[in-house]
């Protein structure tokens, strides 16, 4: 599936597109199918998001939202190195799958 | 006579000079150099400035480009015209944003002429940025080191 | 140290409220974002992985206890209690809020520092040797001549637009503590004699650099007098800003232009803009240095004790290890190791800083460095002193007796915070440093500088490393480059690869081994770059992939 990322324009906060605006957690991110180029100009225009961007991502079985790629998935969570300032997230096998 | 490719007066937002505004063809600093009856040029980001050292008596009007304004050669251009004495006017036109101008006053810019019209009040700002400036550059100004040791 | 005057003070605020106006547009939508970055990033504020990130300048690596105290402040009100100290002598802050950055930029300009010039395609905040004002071996403290150049440097009219970035450093003594061939220009203070007792003036180098294409930057003046100093660097500039390239990003630094040029012609060109310079007259007056030096005299030493008592064998081994002779014999310079092992090579807490800025006031003169190998340093300490202040490092986790050992690792921020990043970098440093503390084996091996980055880029200097290693991306997972015998002193060499890369586990094993092959092969008193130097690649090759 295809979501969309960015950093809030204010705080820099590594967001998700949930279809209705920006979340903080990955697992809310949608599907924007075709759509992707049309939302990125709409909310990059309104400076709710800065920079975003859209990516390749897959639901595993518990319905986590994983990022194809690594540096997505480190933005997902946090630096590897310090866990403790981790995003806030349910699922708790996050880190298994991020590097 | 070669293309005019310069601006017009009406397109000059901001001007520091008293003198009448240049109206009339700006032509490219191969022509310049070819011509020998033009008073107005333009030099691009890669045109080297000291090819018009030799015509800068008959000069009114040298515009500099900025296709980009994260393009710099055109500071270092403006700070060579005005080293070798030339006084007429000194023009920045193309991708001149508000952010830029104190430099390119510094650097010797006289008059602005931005593609896209500034904020006034942003620009008056901007222009008003710099109290005081560490270095010497083609304004004359008097610099910090200067004050501190003036007798 | 240089206080700012009123003068000073006034600009930092021009361009904090210049920045607040900035953001303010912005956030506004009358600016966007590619308009915003180049203004953002000349005041230090980048996007990076979680966040915006702050650089702040810290001048020359100096500065005093209170100026330490605000960043531990900034840390806990702005970021998550820490900053990371980098190759480059500054600090970065990792999770920034845009509308917090005038905030901290005021609070910054309080204590007499700022982010100006930190990022962007303009002079950089210009680099040091950390022991400057404390070394027995400086011709004259560099750091007068490095102010000089802030000042210059700052705002500069004609130069905030260049080709790319653009990074100097000033040294004063024949070792090189601060990569100067590895910057664009690199300086050395030197004095050459004359009848009164010795002329001072300035070497330049120009078109160092690392990145992807490292050059060492050749000598391009053997001796600048100091009356024209600003005006050799101004011609230096200009010919790079109207002539350095600007059609491809990758090939717009200035080692690009004196490689292509060569150095002879680049040279040629300089000098003949400085003979004009000289005629227009751009340098300040020459009281001006002297005042400025002024500020950097000798604090008041005094005399005392030459030796420490050795009967505690971990401050022995401190002391020997993380000490570094000074001018005056009854002093010495302590490095604080940032590299306990298994820790994150460059980062500290506010609470470690606090630490830090209150022995710098009770033990050096009140004044701290920040070293390029991300570690701190207090430059002037009693000998007298040094059990107290160890002791009171240890307690804070800050007394590593490991500088410059393969603990003592560069390591960038890598893909854990930088978003240009192909691989992580600090599991790597915190792995290895565990893995040689642990066997005991970072005594044996001695003087082994090993240097980590996350990309081509080059921030965590690996080309200059004994042992460098550089991550890469091979189809979407990290592997890592292997590359020996680079160095980023006076002895300055670029590392070479030594074949096919590795994954994170098979990297830690390869530095293992060819640590393995130096200790086999060392003669009596050899570093292993010497032994690199002297048996070559081969049987570092044969050992990895024979
Ligand atoms: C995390 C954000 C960072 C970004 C986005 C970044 C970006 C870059 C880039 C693009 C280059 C290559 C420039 C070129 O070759 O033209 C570079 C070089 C460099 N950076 Fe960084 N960097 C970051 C962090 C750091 C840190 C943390 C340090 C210090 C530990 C550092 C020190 C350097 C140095 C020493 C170089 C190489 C020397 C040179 O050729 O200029 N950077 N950086
Ligand atoms: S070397 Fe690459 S990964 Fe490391 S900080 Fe620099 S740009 Fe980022």
């Amino acid at each position: 599936m295809k979501i969309l990322t960015g950093n809030d324009l204010r705080s820099g906060a590594v967001v998700w597109w949930n279809g209705s605006g920006w979340s903080l957690f990955v697992d809310d991110a949608v599907d924007v199918g075709e759509d992707a180029a049309e939302i990125l100009a709409r909310e990059e225009a309104a400076r709710r998001v800065n920079v975003p961007y859209a990516i390749e991502a897959s639901i595993d079985a518990d319905g986590h939202v994983r990022p194809a790629h690594i540096k997505d998935r480190v933005r997902a969570l946090g630096p590897t190195v310090r866990r403790d300032l981790a995003v806030p997230t349910a699922d708790k096998t996050g880190w298994d799958w991020v590097i | 006579m070669a293309e005019d490719i310069g601006t017009s007066p009406d397109e000059v937002q901001f001007r520091f000079r008293e003198d009448e505004i240049v109206d009339h063809g700006t032509v490219t600093v191969d022509a310049c150099c070819d011509q020998t009856n033009a008073t107005a040029v333009r030099i691009e980001p890669g045109d080297d400035a000291r090819l018009l050292l030799p015509f800068l008596d008959r000069l009114a009007l040298v515009e500099i480009n900025f296709p980009a304004f994260n393009d710099g050669r055109g500071y270092s251009a403006a700070r060579i015209l005005r080293e070798a004495g030339y006084t007429g006017e000194l023009r920045a036109v193309g991708d001149v944003g508000v952010d830029q101008l104190s430099h390119m006053r510094r650097c010797g810019f006289d008059s602005f002429a931005p593609d896209k019209r500034l904020d006034e009040e942003d620009a008056a700002r901007a222009f008003a940025t710099w109290a005081n400036v560490y270095q010497r550059a083609a304004d004359a100004r008097r610099t910090i080191a200067d004050k501190r040791h003036e007798a | 140290m240089y206080k700012y005057d009123l003068y000073d003070q006034a600009m930092v605020d021009a361009r904090v409220a210049e920045f607040r106006d900035q953001a303010r547009r912005r956030l506004e939508g009358k600016l966007t974002e590619d308009q915003f970055k180049p203004l953002r990033l000349m005041n230090g504020l980048y996007l990076q992985l979680h966040a915006y990130m702050l650089r702040v300048a810290i001048p020359y690596g100096t500065l005093d206890s209170r100026q330490l105290e605000m960043l531990a402040d900034i840390a806990e009100r702005y970021d998550r209690g820490y900053g990371h100290f980098t190759t480059r002598q500054n600090i970065q802050y990792n999770w920034i809020r845009l509308e917090d950055a005038a905030d901290i930029l005021a609070d910054l300009a309080k204590v007499e520092m700022h982010a100006i010039q930190t990022s962007g395609n303009c002079i950089r905040n210009i680099s040091s040797d950390h022991f400057a004002g404390a070394a027995a071996d400086e011709v004259v403290d560099p750091r007068p001549y490095a102010e000089l150049m802030r000042q210059w440097s700052s705002f500069h009219p004609e130069f905030t637009y260049l080709p790319r970035k653009f990074k100097i450093a000033v040294i004063a003594s024949d070792k090189d503590r601060a990569a100067m061939r590895l910057h664009d220009i690199g300086v050395r203070i030197v004095k050459r004699a004359n009848d009164s007792g010795g002329e001072v003036g300035a070497q330049f180098y120009a078109g160092g650099g690392m990145g992807r294409t490292p050059m060492i930057a050749p000598l391009i003046r053997d001796f600048v007098p100091i009356e024209h100093f600003i005006t050799y660097a101004e011609a230096c500039l200009r010919v790079y800003n109207r002539y350095g390239r600007r059609d491809n990003k990758y090939k717009a630094r200035i080692k690009i232009l004196v490689h292509e040029l060569g150095a002879a012609e680049y040279t040629r060109q300089v000098e003949e803009e400085f003979a004009h310079l000289l005629s227009v007259g751009v340098e300040p007056p020459r009281e001006e240095l002297a005042r400025i030096a002024a500020h950097f005299a000798d604090p008041a030493f005094i005399d005392g004790p030459k030796t420490v008592d050795r009967s505690d064998p971990d401050f022995a081994l401190w002391v020997d290890r993380n000490t570094h002779r000074h001018k005056h014999d009854a002093y010495v310079s302590a490095v604080i190791s940032l590299k306990p092992a298994g820790g994150i090579p460059g980062d500290a807490t506010a609470e470690q800083m606090r630490v830090v800025a209150r022995l710098a006031k009770q033990y050096s003169f009140d004044e701290l460095r920040v070293m390029h190998t991300q570690n701190l340093l207090l430059p002037h300490v009693r000998i007298a002193d040094l059990h107290a202040v160890w002791s009171a490092l240890d307690a804070a986790g800050l007394a590593a007796p490991n500088m410059d050992t393969i603990e003592d690792i560069i390591a960038c921020p890598g893909l854990d915070y930088c978003s240009l990043a192909n691989a992580r970098s600090i599991p790597l440093a915190q792995r290895i440093s565990e893995r040689f503390a642990e066997t005991g084996r970072t005594e044996v091996v001695g003087e082994l500088k090993l240097k980590i980055s996350g990309c081509i880029n080059a921030c965590g200097h690996h080309h200059a490393g004994h042992i460098g290693i550089l991550g890469v991306d091979k189809k979407g997972v990290e592997n890592y480059q292997l590359s020996l015998g680079g160095s980023e002193a006076e002895d300055v060499s670029l590392a070479k690869i030594t074949g096919p890369g590795f994954d994170e586990d098979g990297v830690i094993a390869a530095v293992e081994k060819v640590t393995d092959v130096y200790l086999a092969s060392r003669a009596e008193g050899e570093r292993f770059l010497d032994t690199y130097r002297r048996i070559g690649m081969e049987p570092f090759k044969e050992a990895l992939y024979g």
